[in-house]
């Protein structure tokens, strides 16, 4: 049975992340906004909290899979700003020394193993390192996120139908924030429900609003608790709002003014600030955490400015363990 | 006479070692379990009973998930091998080898790598048809990060596996259909062939075949048939085709002057033009002849006998190139 409460200080948790998520965003927009960067970048503007309940239910040492909108993912599950910083604004202070970027975020402390750029093609991966976990009876979970338009390539079903298989520990995380790229829900899928799928491959699936911070966390945490049990994959529909376009700048008249109207209506962070005063938590208290944050901000794009460009010495380095000759 | 060993019983036995020495050696792969009968081609046999079947996983017919979940067993420290029955199949799977198995080191700036063997079959010759038979090789050395390893007989075969197995990079180690009964002198346990070392099989003065997989039967059986015409060939074997041993070709030819470049797969745009190309980049002014390929025609490989072997590179045409090498006047 999931629970439906929560205990103060897994919310405090909880809020803590989606804020630096949240704040990280803001910042990066600013940045982008006032030239001082120029990068390709995929903000997560309306899915912190989906990210932070989630991450709030894993411990550190348990493996994520995310993909290019994944900075929520990241931030919440812990990656250390200031690497993470450099890393968008291709510095060698970055977690991948520049050569990665937004969409190739990786950071194994953190448990952060793979960000990809291709849709999909994180649910194999996922797998692998979920066997690799089953195998050596060391009890981490693996999660894996993506969005909805990822349910309909083909990687998407070969996964779900292995992990299935195999009772893998891994959590398939599908962010269902109504867009694949420009094209609405109901225009690329035929089904109501990504939970559906599940079914098709005899997997316990739950759809849950990712916007409720307690419905979010402990929905998670019994995947969780189900997949360290050796009791097999969850995949978990977590609906949301992508609350942007696509890319930072990219069009999005697409999307129908109901459609702006009922995102924004259901915008996480006023619903939280809400829940969290709700539970006795004072304005006082909340907004020391997101100054605290808003200073962590300021310190890692300071961090990723002065941070030193990659020398071209890095294209040979890394392509294979030893270095290529110049 | 000593012991032999076929091409099958040997990367049998080099999978067996390395799952022997680290628990983190697993293959995933269509059919390759016991119950299966351990694999289309028996590569597996035996080694279910050993290691059991959370070590060799007969999977789904699902090439995407096979790769993807090497990939992440790797990147978790195992040393997966993957078995993609034949070449042709590799690519459902190319997304995960090349955009993920490829690249992971690189784009996490050394965080991670991807220690993973895709082992798969193919060969021409044997009527399969269009997408059972392809060499396709050069795809995969125009990518950073993959290295591309083939043996041309069984004790090669052991120890480049061994090796393959070792390597913290990943490696497509491709093994000939038509090679699997051939027999070596039995190499004997711990056998280990270093990646990236090419095989003079066959020292000569007047000019240098150089080949690898299947193809190298042919460049000894031609060596052997011009050295009666009082021609001398050298036959250099890559065993890895990418990165190749570079050092290795280039003494060869700076040596006979001479060479012709010889695979099964596809001429154009085949890794032969790479090495000719670099010959001429090092070796301009100094060779005899012009540098010359050999390859499979420009079509799907056809299925009946009588075209296969139309398609397959000719062993006349081969005789004839070096032929045309060594009476070259410019």
């Amino acid at each position: 049975m999931t629970e439906t409460t929560i205990d103060r200080d897994k919310l405090r948790d909880i809020y803590t992340r989606t804020m630096r998520v949240a704040r990280a965003d803001e910042k990066f927009r600013s940045l982008l906004m006032t030239g001082k960067l120029a990068v390709i970048y995929y903000t997560v503007r309306g899915q912190e909290l989906v990210s932070a309940a989630a991450m709030a239910a894993l411990e550190q040492d348990d493996y994520l899979v995310t993909t290019y909108r994944g900075q929520h993912d990241q931030i919440a599950k812990g990656v250390p700003l200031n690497p993470l910083f450099a890393e968008i604004a291709g510095k060698v202070g970055g977690t991948c020394r520049g050569k990665g970027g937004s969409m190739h975020i990786t950071h194994p402390e953190t448990g952060v193993m793979v960000t990809t750029g291709v849709v999909g093609s994180g649910l194999p991966i996922a797998n692998g390192l979920a066997l690799a976990s089953q195998n050596r009876g060391d009890g981490k979970v693996t999660m894996v996120c993506f969005g909805d338009g990822a349910t309909n390539i083909g990687a998407f079903h070969e996964a779900m139908n292995m992990a299935q298989l195999w009772k893998l520990p891994v959590i398939f995380l599908c962010q269902n924030n109504r867009y694949g790229e420009h094209t609405a829900f109901a225009d690329h899928t035929k089904v109501d429900s990504i939970v559906t799928r599940a079914r098709a491959y005899g997997m316990e699936g739950v759809k849950v609003d990712g916007n409720d911070a307690i419905a979010m966390y402990n929905m998670t945490k019994a995947a969780v608790d189900r997949a360290r049990a050796g009791e097999g994959p969850t995949l978990i529909e977590a609906m949301c709002y992508r609350m942007m376009g696509h890319f930072f700048g990219a069009d999005f008249s697409y999307m129908p003014p109901e459609h702006l109207a009922e995102m924004a209506a259901e915008d996480p962070l006023p619903r939280l600030r809400q829940l969290m005063l709700d539970h006795q938590f004072s304005e006082a208290e909340l907004d020391a955490i997101v100054a605290d944050l808003d200073a962590q901000m300021d310190a890692a794009a300071e961090f990723a400015a002065n941070s030193p460009l990659p020398g071209p010495e890095e294209i040979r380095k890394d392509v294979f363990e030893e270095e290529i000759a110049a | 006479m000593s012991a032999q060993i076929t091409m099958t019983q040997a990367i049998n036995r080099a999978i067996d070692e390395a799952m022997a020495e680290d628990e983190g050696v697993i293959l995933l792969g269509e059919d390759v379990a016991a119950k299966q009968g351990g694999g289309v081609f028996k590569i597996s046999s035996g080694l279910t009973e050993k290691y059991g079947e959370k070590r060799i996983r007969a999977t789904p017919i699902s090439e995407q998930a096979i790769v993807g979940a090497c990939v992440g067993a790797a990147l978790a420290g195992f040393r997966p091998i993957a078995e993609i029955m034949l070449m042709n199949f590799v690519t459902v799977a190319m997304d995960q080898i090349v955009n993920h198995a490829a690249k992971l080191r690189f784009m996490s700036g050394g965080q991670t790598n991807v220690p993973l063997v895709i082992r798969t079959t193919t060969g021409v010759g044997v009527g399969f048809g269009g997408q059972h038979s392809d060499m396709l090789e050069a795809w995969f050395a125009h990518v950073a990060g993959l290295k591309i390893v083939t043996p041309s007989n069984a004790a090669d075969a052991q120890g480049l596996m061994r090796a393959a197995i070792a390597c913290n990079d990943p490696v497509i180690f491709i093994e000939n259909i038509l090679c699997y009964g051939l027999k070596s002198d039995d190499p004997g346990p711990g056998h280990i062939v270093p990646l990236g070392k090419a095989a003079v099989t066959r020292e000569g003065s007047d000019c240098s075949i150089i080949t690898y997989g299947r193809t190298v039967l042919d460049a000894l059986e031609i060596a052997g048939k011009l050295s009666e015409e009082g021609i001398s060939v050298e036959v250099i074997d890559l065993r890895t085709i990418a990165p190749y041993d570079e050092a290795t070709v280039t003494a060869s030819v700076q040596k006979t002057g001479r060479a012709v470049v010889l695979h099964e797969a596809v001429k154009q745009y085949g890794t032969g033009a790479e090495i000719a190309s670099r010959l001429n980049e090092k070796l301009f002014g100094k060779l005899k002849a012009p540098v010359t390929r050999i390859g499979g025609a420009f079509s799907a490989v056809p299925m009946a006998n009588a075209l296969e072997q139309a398609w397959i590179p000719n062993k006349d045409a081969i005789a004839d190139a070096v032929r045309s090498a060594v009476n070259w006047k410019g």
